[in-house]
């Protein structure tokens, strides 16, 4: 299928995409930090292109309570956030999940507070990391489109949110070719939603979501999520391998699907990388871009952070003598939220030195030589994580 | 003012100083815009700063035939665009700029008197806030100095860049786009 390429802001490419995904009820509260996404979308019902309800909620706590009851009703919906909003929502995107609703949100990586920050970084998704959410990253805004529409599949398949986080500011607020699929090409890969009778609130067939749970049947739900969410990341390959089949649009389509690049994971190297950078989101482009200029090195991008594809990462480190980790967010007190389960992955069965840089906190912006001087320093000590700043 | 002759055989990185207020993101986004009609990759992104009419900003572009991956800032500019000359006095305007870095000013004053330290056949230097004035009738030289750019690098071409503004400014209405491609067509035009 061809369609026309666009050169857009980012923001527009996903409020676009999300127009032809066609939710029932889109709710947001418009303040900073915010993004253009929803004043699109508000911009797209009031121009009459838009056909879904468009609530204008009072804080993110409601604005995350609005989908939710709405996903419960057995429709499709959509809200986007980022930093202080997330952690707002938190309450209620633990809800979501435990109740298996397929809600799909866009995370626009910011900082949080304090110091009081606008920029990017990624430690806001790391608040929700263990909430029982699907968690992807894009690397542009290609990938940012594509996974939206591949979420809502994955997300309504298995009854499970999903969040779609994408770069602040450097995805957001920035221009790019990208492609966005029509309704008609959508609807061929992504179905209406349909949800089974019993699964959502319906007066003719009373059901209760989020109910109380005693010790005796508390941790089964628990458990059953959990092996839900692991079981999921077969799917995601799945729908990774139809979707691009289905679109061939993909910023990857140079790269075949398989062992290299899937749902998952990209490797982007030589075959025998002495020395493999991690990381996740938009950093990858630039890493991408200093690896070609650096011999023996590769770069190994996680697109689904939750689930974690371990065997998929295992697969592409094993060979590896040093693994520099770069995370833009820091379990405060420890190290590098992906270089700590990195570590935990590799826990016998990899020799290489897996290190823990951070980087980008708050908008520092991350250049090619900084990741030059961190595949310099990878390996030659080891005193734990290393912020890079400069 | 030359006509420029860049033929694009690598990346072209272009930087934007301005001040909050005088549309130093759009015009970075109107040059990646045009790029792109003109079967170029493009991107382009701004440097935020605490978004407040007039303190110092940055945005930035590139142009390239084949995909961009990187998102780093702009350090070594090919092009610098000065929206605004009193900025020359407060912060570093140059910092990486080379030999070849054309340098387009908006002033009043003569090449020499700016003072830039670079060579002074790469400096254009056009009075876009006086062809704004008159055009447009409000001090925003953002599309008014992308005319000089176009003239000066040969990056974009004018009927590139009249669709881009086209484009972007199609909400605004059919005065507004009217106007501004007056003004890039006399800044394209002025010596």
């Amino acid at each position: 299928m061809k369609t026309n390429k666009q050169i857009l802001e980012g923001s527009r490419a996903i409020a676009l995409t999300i127009n032809n995904i066609k939710p029932a009820v889109i709710s947001a509260y418009p303040i900073t930090p915010q993004t253009h996404i929803v004043e699109d979308l508000a911009k797209f019902k009031a121009d009459g292109i838009g056909d879904y309800e468009y609530v204008r909620a009072e804080s993110e706590f409601a604005a995350a309570s609005i989908v939710e009851g709405a996903s419960a009703t057995g429709v499709r919906v959509y809200t986007a956030t980022c930093s202080q909003g997330l952690l707002l929502m938190t309450e209620v995107l633990f809800n979501i999940a435990g109740m298996r609703l397929p809600i799909v949100v866009t995370c626009a990586n910011r900082g949080v507070s304090a110091p009081i920050t606008i920029w990017n970084d990624q430690q806001d998704v790391m608040t929700i990391r263990d909430a029982g959410w699907i968690i992807m990253f894009a690397e542009n805004h290609q990938e940012a489109v594509d996974q939206h529409i591949m979420a809502y599949k994955i997300g309504e398949k298995l009854s499970l949110p999903v969040m779609v986080n994408i770069d602040g500011y450097i995805l957001t607020h920035s221009y790019e070719p990208v492609i966005i699929p029509t309704r008609a090409q959508i609807k061929k890969y992504l179905p209406d939603y349909k949800p089974a009778k019993g699964k959502y609130l319906d007066p003719a067939n009373p059901v209760t979501f989020g109910a109380f749970a005693r010790p005796q049947y508390y941790m089964e739900i628990r458990e059953d999520l959990h092996n839900d969410l692991r079981d999921s990341l077969d799917l995601i390959n799945e729908e990774y391998e139809k979707y691009n089949k289905l679109m061939k649009s993909g910023s990857t389509a140079s790269l075949a699907v398989g062992p290299l690049n899937d749902g998952l994971i990209e490797y982007y190297g030589p075959k025998k990388a002495k020395t493999i950078l991690v990381s996740m989101g938009s950093v990858v482009g630039t890493m991408k871009e200093v690896v070609d200029k650096v011999k023996g090195v590769g770069v190994l991008k996680i697109r689904t952070y939750r689930p974690f594809p371990e065997e998929a990462i295992l697969n592409i480190l094993k060979k590896a003598k040093n693994v520099a980790v770069l995370d833009k967010s820091i379990s405060l007190g420890h190290t590098g939220p992906l270089a700590s389960d990195i570590k935990a992955a590799a826990q016998g069965k990899l020799n290489a030195n897996i290190q823990s840089f951070i980087v980008g906190l708050g908008g520092r912006d991350i250049t090619q030589e900084m990741i030059k001087k961190i595949i310099g320093e990878v390996g030659k000590s080891d005193e734990g994580v290393r912020f890079v700043g400069e | 003012m030359a006509f420029g002759l860049w033929v694009l055989k690598s990346m072209k990185q272009i930087r934007i100083h301005g001040r909050g207020g005088q549309g130093v993101v759009t015009a970075a986004e109107l040059i990646a815009i045009a790029a792109f009609k003109q079967g170029k990759i493009a991107q382009a992104f701004p440097s935020f700063g605490v978004e407040r009419t007039g303190a110092p900003i940055e945005s930035y572009a590139r142009i390239d035939e084949k995909e961009i991956r990187t998102r780093e800032q702009v350090y070594e500019p090919d092009v610098l665009i000065i929206q605004d000359a009193t900025l020359l006095n407060v912060i570093d305007i140059t910092k990486g700029a080379g030999k070849n870095t054309i340098v387009i000013v908006n002033s009043s004053k003569a090449k020499i008197e700016l003072n830039l330290s670079l060579p002074k056949k790469n400096i254009f230097v056009i009075d876009a806030t006086k062809i704004a004035l008159e055009k447009l009738g409000k001090n925003i030289v953002n599309t008014t100095i992308l005319g000089a750019f176009a003239r000066a690098t040969g990056l974009v071409s004018l009927s590139a860049l009249k669709k881009a503004v086209k484009e972007k400014f199609k909400e605004k209405g059919k005065n507004v786009i009217e106007k501004n491609i007056a003004t890039i067509e006399e800044s394209y035009n002025s010596n």
